[in-house]
């Protein structure tokens, strides 16, 4: 939009005589903006002062006075006992301990090394000269090197029990893997809700209303205290697993509805000219109904991607140790109480950078399908 | 092509027999019996609602019939996926709406179908579909998206994507109905000239020049029968039922 603005703003051909208000440079742009009118003049100078309030004492707090090093929560408070600013001293100590938790401290190269391939993993997705078989291979390739990863045992690795995985691995483990089966099965499960089949679509809209009605939480304790009692004794998933598919399956209700809203939005001539061709349903549904519908629906995905990625917060009550797992467990080091803010506030940085990520992305995307497109 | 058995025979390519069709209770396609024999040009008219485009979707099985026979290509229609499958590969389709895929270019509109049904290499998809291009005169379009064009150079896309697939029958919904007047002719001069290759044609459309220039046969529906069945000739100069003659003195009006 400013693009445009901006090139229309040049063409416009500039009469020599008389001077016109500024348009550009800074100055130009303060007055277009912010300055336009006296309402918007007025809402600028509100927000104006709203900030000088707030931000002055955060930046006191997070940056002039915070303490950066310590050896123990004592020296971070001052002689009152009060704490003069941010001490960030206390995640500088539980660092290791909030990222990788219960990890054999020797091996926690591995989890980071984990982590250094999903990131790589996402940022290799975006771009999108990429996309077909060889990012699915890269991906399927980075899932078998996260697998030797976390688990070992083979390589002269030693073995790591999943009940040990914790802190940013397992949360990222937990979303990446849930959000990567749960598209594909949301996508059948959209399908299936509109399918001509009645039996198909019977259990479609009945698994997709079940799950949706019943909270995560509950799906959760389901999977981990309720299922071991109805498998034969001896037999036992891991729990970790057990999370892992209870996740997989309540995300993927939650995308059918939204691929669901971007199917319903395809016109039926779209439909009637791939069957007139005789591309058949599937190649139908590949080629020309999926790629509008997703296309659609983007940011409501991503809402669901990036509500996904902060649910995973909620293992935390089946006593896996996800990222803020770990950051309570770190919370209750005696050396080090009552840290509160920091550590949370440290966890949240963590998550608004992986979830302003997503949102960003998400927008580039819009972007280039709505370009190709219209005009 | 060899998959279909139609063109060994001097029968009919579309035969329709004793057709009927209902929405619900509504009783749209009554006893419908057609023939159209291999490159002959029929144009179907009708007023609103007699049921043109319904009977010409029933030749692909855009909608299904409840009675009667349809044998198109030497195929019958059941409910069989195969045989309408079949029947779709040899039997192109043009719309009012056109129908373009917007997510995909103009070029790549055309070679869908002979690369993913006909399982044509990509290279020789692309020279095929630009041939086709050529031949309804926007080659220079071919890797623009169908939302750039206008309605008159979508509407050429949509026949060229159909031509793409060498069908035997090309059926038309209307061709022209959605275009701004200066465009239709575009269009038409396309259709004429297939018409003068030799394509067996179906066409629905109120278009009576077109009609008395390429027509074989003039089709007349009302309330979901066929009325009338004639040579244009005939068919404009003294139509038989009086329904035709009403038709004709509305439509030729203005
Ligand atoms: N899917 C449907 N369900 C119910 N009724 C339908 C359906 N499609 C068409 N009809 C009805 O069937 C009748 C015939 O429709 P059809 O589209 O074949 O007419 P037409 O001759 O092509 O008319 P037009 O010139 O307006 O395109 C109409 O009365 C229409 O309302
Ligand atoms: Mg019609």
């Amino acid at each position: 939009m400013a693009d445009i603005e901006h090139e229309l703003g040049r063409e416009l051909p500039v009469p020599a005589a008389r001077p016109r208000p500024r348009t550009h440079g800074p100055i130009g742009w303060l007055r277009a903006n912010l300055f336009s009118s006296l309402f918007n003049t007025f809402l600028t100078l509100i927000a104006l002062c709203l900030l000088a309030v707030t931000i002055p004492p955060i930046i006191r707090w997070g940056l002039v006075d915070a303490v950066w090093s310590a050896p123990d929560g004592l020296a971070c408070r001052g002689a009152d006992g009060q704490e003069a600013g941010a001490c960030w001293a206390f995640v500088g100590d539980k660092l290791r301990f909030i990222l990788f938790g219960r990890f054999p401290y020797d091996e926690q190269w591995r989890p980071l090394l984990v982590v250094a391939i999903f990131v790589g993993l996402i940022v290799a997705s975006c771009d999108r000269r990429l996309w077909g078989r060889r990012l699915v291979g890269l991906w399927l390739a980075g899932f078998v090197a996260v697998g030797v990863l976390m688990w070992g045992g083979v390589l002269g690795l030693t073995y790591v029990d999943t009940s040990l995985w914790s802190g940013l691995p397992l949360t990222l483990i937990l979303a990446v893997v849930g959000m990567l089966f749960a598209f594909p099965l949301g996508i059948l499960l959209a399908l299936g809700r509109r399918s001509e089949l009645p039996a198909v679509r019977a259990v479609c809209v009945a698994y997709i209303e079940l799950v949706r009605g019943v909270p995560l939480i509950t799906v959760l304790f389901m999977a981990s205290v309720m299922l071991p009692l109805f498998l034969p004794s001896g037999l036992t998933i891991d729990k970790l697993l057990r999370a892992q598919v209870a996740f997989i399956l309540f995300a993927a209700a939650y995308l059918a509805e939204v691929v669901r809203g971007g199917l319903q939005a395809i016109p039926q001539g779209q439909i009637e000219a791939a069957d007139a061709l005789g591309l058949g349903y599937w190649r139908r549904t590949r080629l020309i109904v999926l790629p509008q519908a997703l296309a659609m629906v983007i940011p409501p995905l991503v809402n669901t991607f990036i509500g996904t990625f902060k649910d995973t917060s909620l293992v935390i009550i089946i006593g896996l140790f996800d990222l803020l797992g770990t950051v309570n467990a770190a919370l209750a080091d005696a050396n080090w109480q009552g840290f509160y803010v920091e550590a949370y506030v440290f966890a949240a940085a963590i998550y608004f950078g992986f979830c302003f990520f997503m949102s960003r992305y998400s927008l580039m995307l819009e972007r280039e399908f709505n370009q190709s497109r219209q005009h | 092509m060899a998959e279909s058995n139609a063109s060994d025979a001097d029968g009919p390519i579309i035969a329709m027999r004793h057709v009927h069709k209902w929405f619900g209770d509504f009783h749209v396609l009554k006893d419908i019996n057609l023939e159209v024999g291999k490159g002959e040009r029929v144009v179907v008219c009708g007023p609103s609602g007699s049921g043109k485009s319904t009977m010409i979707r029933c030749v692909n099985r855009l909608e299904e019939h409840q009675q009667g026979q349809i044998i198109v290509a030497g195929i019958e229609l059941t409910a069989d996926l195969k045989n309408v499958e079949a029947i779709r590969r040899e039997v192109g389709m043009v719309f009012q709406q056109f129908n373009l895929f917007p997510h995909l270019t103009v070029l790549e509109n055309l070679t869908l179908a002979p690369i993913w049904v006909r399982k044509m290499p990509k290279r020789d998809a692309d020279e095929l579909a630009r041939l086709y291009l050529e031949r309804v005169r926007i080659p220079e379009q071919a890797d623009k998206y169908p939302g750039q064009l206008s309605g008159g150079q979508q509407q050429r896309v949509a026949i060229a994507r159909s031509l793409c697939m060498k069908p035997e029958i090309m059926l038309f919904d209307e061709p022209t109905s959605a275009l701004d007047p200066e465009m239709i002719k575009e269009v038409l001069d396309v259709m004429i000239e297939l018409a003068e290759e030799g394509m067996t044609m179906v066409c629905v459309t109120h278009e009576m020049g077109f009609a008395r220039t390429v027509a074989d046969t003039m089709v007349f529906m009302d309330q979901g029968e066929i009325v009338e069945r004639a040579p244009p000739a005939e068919f404009f100069a003294n139509p038989k039922s009086e329904r035709t003659r009403l038709f004709l003195s509305q439509i030729l009006a203005h």
